[in-house]
């Protein structure tokens, strides 16, 4: 037992002085122009914008892949270059941390959070990025002079897919599906919910949340979804169902489909999403968010010298929320789109006012 | 006897390194059937790990999994399965955020304070299965998975804003509401903003704790007694529903600090955003480390490095999927290695007890000879 005592404290003590001696010679991960940003160092005058992904990651169809459309757009039409980053699961405000610090000491700017879990660690990183600029989507906690804070007016938007929703049912029952129990989808759910009983009151409105918090898999598995959506289309009587939920809003979408009832999708227009194409028939509108288009803003205010700053809020009547009409069913529906624009009307003119809680 | 011990202490490093060197091989494996260069990610990744303040995430990210995989290892040592390490210190970390944020006392005692706080919670939490076990005959790996679920649950009821919960002004996160200052944990600030949580010492001194409790106490030999054997503990005078209970407080209890490090350096406060399934990468970390001290001390800085290393593999044109790929392919891999490598050992052992036999037996015969 002494020997193998003896062998461990050699072992650990070696093991301290090698991590401490790499660490006494250390650099940065962001120092470093060689193999990880090889790409960049090529032309490193060029600008470049960086966004760094919320749960679920590009490719869930939804939220983060919006702010990658607005990073490609960027790409494109301003002649950038963008960088992107992805979060573990399960990872801790730390990480944020240093993911970010990495990205602005690149020389990304903007540097972009997509999601409100960025708050605490870009509240830590902007002020020792005084030139970039950080852009946060919803959040308006941290605010500075390098702080743009980029934000929705979601329940307008779940408004007008209340009332479409309730117009289209005809068993008078809808379903809501909200990813994960948090405050930003339940600002979906107020306003569904308003929209719904405001256009027919004896609708009923099933709602359900896939998972609780710190437990995200509400936002990022479609089997979830999908078992919510069955549930209330089958038992529940639902006809229509808006499922706010990230990438397990598509199960809800197949369910639907799958009953041959309708789907409301969220955040993008899901009608054009090339991985929802074959059930887009049943996607009677999607509620979007224009995360694309705040993404592109940000970055183009910076390019232009002007770094935008303070709380952008995008509402209905910059049309930074709004109601998708891709669908050619849905453009048929002549009295379901004049509700909806009156609607709309109505909420721009503030003589509906509609709620952030259910 | 000393040749015995060398043999012994070879057969505990080969379990380990076979393990993970079969790993690294699968993982190239994976790499390469599905296409991309199986070397270049591995090199990323060490060079990642050569940066200060990754090497700062990864001390501060191996101390949380050094705690987690102590209390799955208390358990191990007793043959409980403590799969509730994830529950218990998310649960202990919640409510000792709202204990901590709701009194003001001189930093010490605030932080004592809040550290006994989460050892109890994670302790009540880890009890209620240990009752279950001891009393109802309730396996544990049920009640803690269930225990997890509704950890999740109360957590989740309770940190709305109505309850012990605040939505600050403008966000749409939740939490405990910032704890003062006095309960921040002093940590060992290495400049340019990189600090080491000063939790991450208290974790490693724990195992040096766990150690001594383990080997050189009357209570260590009747936890492994009961874990080796039950019946013969019984027999020679343990109370073994009493350990099992023990055991599972003391395991919940060393959960509830896995969430401290973070609470106490960090984040200050219990949110949405609080990291999660440490307990389960304890697990990993615990069977790694095959619950020595000095084991799990590397496995969890391993695990920690995969983890940290792997995370800007995308930036660099590689999934960092690869990082959970190798973390699952050495979960196999230490199974079976482990397996075959007490197997060889148990053959080996028994050969030499042989030998050592029929040489003794021929001794003796000479002796009984010569009289």
């Amino acid at each position: 037992m002494r020997r193998i005592t003896r062998i461990a404290t050699v072992g650990l003590a070696s093991a301290a002085l090698a991590l401490s001696a790499t660490a006494c010679g250390g650099k940065n991960s962001s120092d470093a122009s060689s193999s990880s940003s090889s790409s960049a160092s090529g032309d490193a005058k060029a600008a470049t914008a960086a966004i760094a992904y919320d749960i679920g990651g590009r490719g869930d169809q939804s939220f983060n892949d919006a702010a990658y459309a607005g990073l490609q757009k960027a790409e494109t039409d301003l002649k950038i270059k963008g960088a992107e980053a992805e979060p573990t699961d399960g990872e801790g405000e730390a990480d944020k941390v240093q993911r970010l610090t990495e990205l602005a000491r690149k020389g990304n700017n903007p540097v972009i959070g997509v999601g409100f879990a960025y708050a605490p660690a870009i509240k830590k990183v902007a002020p020792k990025f005084p030139e970039t600029t950080f852009g946060i989507i919803d959040d308006t906690s941290v605010t500075g002079p390098n702080i743009a804070n980029l934000v929705f007016n979601e329940e307008q938007g779940s408004y007008l897919a209340g009332v479409a929703a309730a117009k289209v049912s005809k068993t008078g029952t809808v379903g809501f599906i909200g990813g994960v129990e948090v405050p930003l989808i339940k600002k979906f759910e107020a306003g569904f919910t308003q929209g719904v009983k405001d256009t027919n009151p004896n609708a009923k409105v099933l709602s359900a949340y896939l998972t609780q918090p710190p437990n995200f898999d509400g936002f990022a598995k479609p089997d979830l979804g999908k078992a919510a959506a069955q549930g209330q289309l089958s038992a529940g009587g639902a006809d229509v169902v808006y499922a706010a939920a990230g990438l397990a809003g598509s199960g809800a979408i197949e369910a639907a489909h799958a009953a041959g009832k309708w789907a409301i999708g969220v955040d993008s227009d899901q009608y054009n999403q090339a991985g929802l194409s074959k059930y887009k028939d049943k996607i009677l509108t999607s509620v979007t968010k224009d995360v694309s288009d705040s993404v592109y803003n940000l970055i183009k205010s910076v390019k232009d010298g002007k770094p935008e700053n303070g709380e952008i809020r995008y509402g209905l009547d910059k049309d930074g929320v709004g109601l998708s009409d891709s669908n050619p069913e849905y453009k048929k529906m002549a009295d379901v789109i004049a509700a909806v624009e009156k609607a709309k009307a109505d909420i721009i003119s503030k003589k509906i006012t509609v709620k952030t809680a259910p | 006897m000393k040749k015995f011990d060398k043999d012994r202490l070879l057969l505990a490093f080969a379990g380990p390194a076979l393990a993970l060197v079969t790993a690294f091989v699968l993982t190239m494996i994976v790499l390469a059937a599905t296409g991309v260069d199986p070397i270049d990610p591995l090199r990323i990744m060490v060079e990642n790990a050569g940066y200060e303040d990754v090497q700062v995430l990864i001390v501060n990210q191996a101390g949380t999994y050094y705690l987690a995989a102590l209390a799955v290892a208390i358990g191990f040592r007793m043959n409980l399965f403590n799969i509730g390490v994830d529950g218990q210190y998310r649960l202990a970390a919640m409510v000792s955020a709202v204990v901590g944020t709701a009194v003001t006392l001189p930093g010490p005692l605030h932080i004592l304070l809040i550290v006994l706080v989460a050892m109890m919670v994670g302790a009540f939490w880890s009890g209620i299965a240990g009752v279950l076990k001891a009393k109802r005959g309730v396996s544990e790996v049920v009640s803690t998975i269930m225990l997890n679920a509704i950890a999740t649950s109360l957590i989740a009821y309770l940190i709305l804003p109505k309850n012990l919960g605040v939505q600050p002004e403008g966000s749409n996160d939740l939490n405990t509401g910032e704890i003062a200052q006095s309960g921040w944990f002093p940590a060992v600030d290495l400049g340019d903003g990189l600090e080491i949580y000063g939790f991450t010492f208290v974790a490693f001194a724990l195992g040096i704790v766990y150690w001594f409790v383990l080997n050189r106490t009357r209570f260590g030999f009747d936890l492994r007694a009961t874990g080796a054997s039950e019946s013969a503990a019984q027999a020679s005078g343990v109370d073994a529903k009493k350990m099992i209970i023990t055991s599972m407080l003391i395991s919940g209890a060393v959960a509830g600090l896995a969430g401290m490090p973070v609470l106490l350096g960090e984040s200050h406060t219990y949110s949405l955003s609080f990291p999660v399934g440490i307990g389960f990468t304890g697990i990993t970390i615990a069977l790694l480390g095959r619950n020595s001290p000095v084991g799990i001390f590397f496995a969890a800085l391993l695990m920690a490095f995969i983890d940290k290393a792997s995370a800007s593999l995308d930036t660099a044109g590689y999934a960092k999927e690869i990082g959970t790929i190798m973390k699952g392919l050495i979960v196999i891999a230490v199974v079976v290695s482990y397996e075959l490598v007490g197997r060889y050992g148990i053959r080996r052992q028994q050969q030499k007890v042989g030998e050592e036999l029929a040489a003794g037996g021929a001794i003796k015969t000479d002796k009984e000879v010569a009289a």
